[in-house]
């Protein structure tokens, strides 16, 4: 048995990279090639996909329009959820568990059932085709999860922490700021991963609040399908770098994942 | 803990609650008006009560859409948890293989929907993709864009392989969350494998295999991109899940009455099951 432990979690690792070894190698054949025919890694090495889209504006400029709303969200997402799970593991207070509840019905609404009412919402206040607009939308599946985690790492901390402070004379922000959030750094650090993954996989939502100052990446994809056939090597390409912001971001909080999982209540 | 009573604690509730609402309630609201009009396409409505409501639950292609959701969920849960718990149970759980372990395995999660649906779509090309090309050579007749159960195979390793990673994070740190101490106490009174397992590991990994079901059983729902992109609900209707079936109404066909009046249904749904198991999550709590 112990010898052999370490082989379900390997083949686990090969099915999981099989698909992304596909995509990276697509990435770098032509699409003659891939249409061509069956072949396991490329025969002509060519970094022509990667060149079209670093230098064709439509390409790169999905990329930021996706980096700038994503990481907007994410400061509102924290932000805004930071007081509310303090209340929430602190106090006692009117309705307290049924809001509790509520925040989380949000994180079950099919984001199809809502695309169409988002579109004539952020069209009439005049949000439509902006990152703020995503980044808002967004916000409805993120709060209530950044809620969710913050307030178990929140109600790990003993509330011992809050009454001395209060007798050493520190008003509540100074000491919310100061001392209790460096306390819970690991958990907004999960809370802010957890955000950033959910907003930047999300597409459905994004492609319906957007048309073209703010459009995200994945929906220029799209493209690749319209223009004469599919252009399998250029989709290819720009979805091998969709990976990257998500590596570097998992690499950073690797550590905290595991512990954020075990203190809060995700 | 015991908890402060104190009603002012609102007012830091109240930046969640203006954000959440603006996007929850008038998008509802949206939603509950159009299903219970009727519309001729020109900006007047009419209301026609609960029609649509009638309509829908007597509808063939509801039930149809319904059906194969269930089924699509169910199948996942059960190869999905057993599937992350067993992988958790291997991992190791010290040592520089746990961080290539994590990072590696929650590659997956942090992939745009689409793409996801792209390169599975591609990658299960029986002429030319990694995973059609493979099968055919071995002599299984798989084409997953004309037969349904290729199709549905596909779209079930698809979600697998997207997923599971996600409970397998979760029931990992439900797992190193265990005190040394028990496996020791274990150790002494001598229990095997199974019995840690069952008195041990298992109780300790409640909670959070709660939630990692109760995660994979909203999001599996509502599940939209991925199977949209990979087989786009074909071939014929036999992929179409809830979501898929909703947008061609809504979108595709402009009809918004059947479409709100599906959308509250499927959304009744989706809270009457997620709120069975949170009740008992906090009843578990508690006790």
């Amino acid at each position: 048995m112990r010898t052999t432990k370490w082989l379900v979690p390997t083949l686990y690792i090969i099915f999981l990279m099989l698909p992304i070894y596909w995509l990276l190698s697509m990435s770098f054949k032509s699409t003659n090639e891939i249409l061509g025919g069956f072949t396991l890694w490329p025969r002509e090495f060519t970094l022509a996909n990667y060149a079209e889209i670093f230098t064709d504006s439509v390409w790169y400029n999905g990329y930021i329009n996706s980096i700038i709303y994503v990481s907007l969200n994410t400061v509102i997402s924290v932000l805004a959820a930071l007081p509310a799970a303090y209340a929430f593991s602190r106090y006692r207070f009117l309705g307290d568990k049924h809001l509790f509840f509520w925040l989380l019905t949000n994180r079950m609404a099919p984001p199809a059932v809502f695309a169409l009412p988002f579109l004539q919402l952020y069209s009439a206040v005049g949000l439509f085709d902006t990152h703020v607009a995503v980044a808002l939308a967004h916000t409805l599946f993120n709060i209530p999860l950044a809620v969710w985690i913050l307030e178990g790492f929140m109600s790990s901390i003993p509330k011992e922490l809050d009454e001395t402070a209060y007798v050493d004379g520190y008003p509540f922000w100074r000491f919310f700021i100061r001392i209790f959030l460096p306390t819970i750094a690991a958990g907004i650090g999960v809370a802010a991963f957890f955000c950033f993954m959910f907003s930047w996989v999300e597409l459905l939502l994004a492609k319906t609040l957007t048309s073209v100052a703010a459009k995200p990446i994945a929906a220029t994809m799209t493209r690749t399908a319209s223009s004469s056939g599919y252009e399998l090597g250029l989709l290819a390409a720009a979805g091998s770098l969709t990976l990257i912001p998500g590596a570097i971001v998992i690499y950073f909080v690797r550590n905290y994942i595991a512990r954020g999982f075990a203190l809060g209540r995700v | 803990m015991n908890k402060t009573v104190n009603n002012r604690a609102w007012f830091l509730v109240i930046p969640v609650v203006v954000l959440v609402a603006f996007n929850a309630l008038i998008p509802l609201m949206t939603v509950v008006n159009y299903s219970v009009q009727e519309t001729f396409g020109d900006n007047t409505f009419f209301w026609s009560g609960v029609t649509w409501f009638e309509k829908v639950l007597r509808d063939d292609r509801f039930h149809g859409a319904l059906g194969r959701q269930l089924f699509f969920t169910g199948t996942i849960l059960l190869i999905e948890v057993p599937l992350g718990v067993a992988i958790a149970l291997t991992m190791p759980k010290k040592g520089p293989w746990v961080s290539v372990c994590l990072v590696l395995m929650a590659l997956p999660l942090l992939i745009p929907w689409n793409v996801v649906g792209s390169m599975w779509n591609i990658m299960a090309l029986p002429d030319i993709g990694l995973l059609g090309y493979t099968l055919n050579a071995l002599g299984f007749d798989y084409n997953y864009t004309r037969q349904p159960v290729s199709a549905w195979m596909t779209l079930i390793t698809m979600d697998v392989w997207h997923w599971t990673s996600l409970v397998v994070l979760l029931a990992y740190a439900g797992l190193v969350s265990i005190p040394e101490a028990y496996y020791q106490a274990a150790k002494i009174d001598g229990a095997r494998p199974w019995a840690v397992f069952r008195y041990i590991q298992l109780p300790k990994m409640k909670r959070v295999l709660t939630i990692a079901i109760l995660l994979r059983f909203m999001d599996s729902f509502m599940i939209y991109t991925e199977p949209s992109v990979l087989t786009g609900g074909g071939p014929g209707n036999s992929t179409t899940l809830l979501s898929i079936d909703l947008v061609k109404t809504a979108l595709g066909q402009f009809d918004l009455g059947p479409a709100a009046a599906t959308s509250l249904v499927y959304f009744l749904i989706v809270l009457l099951v997620s709120w069975v198991f949170y009740t008992l999550m906090m009843r578990n709590e508690e006790s």
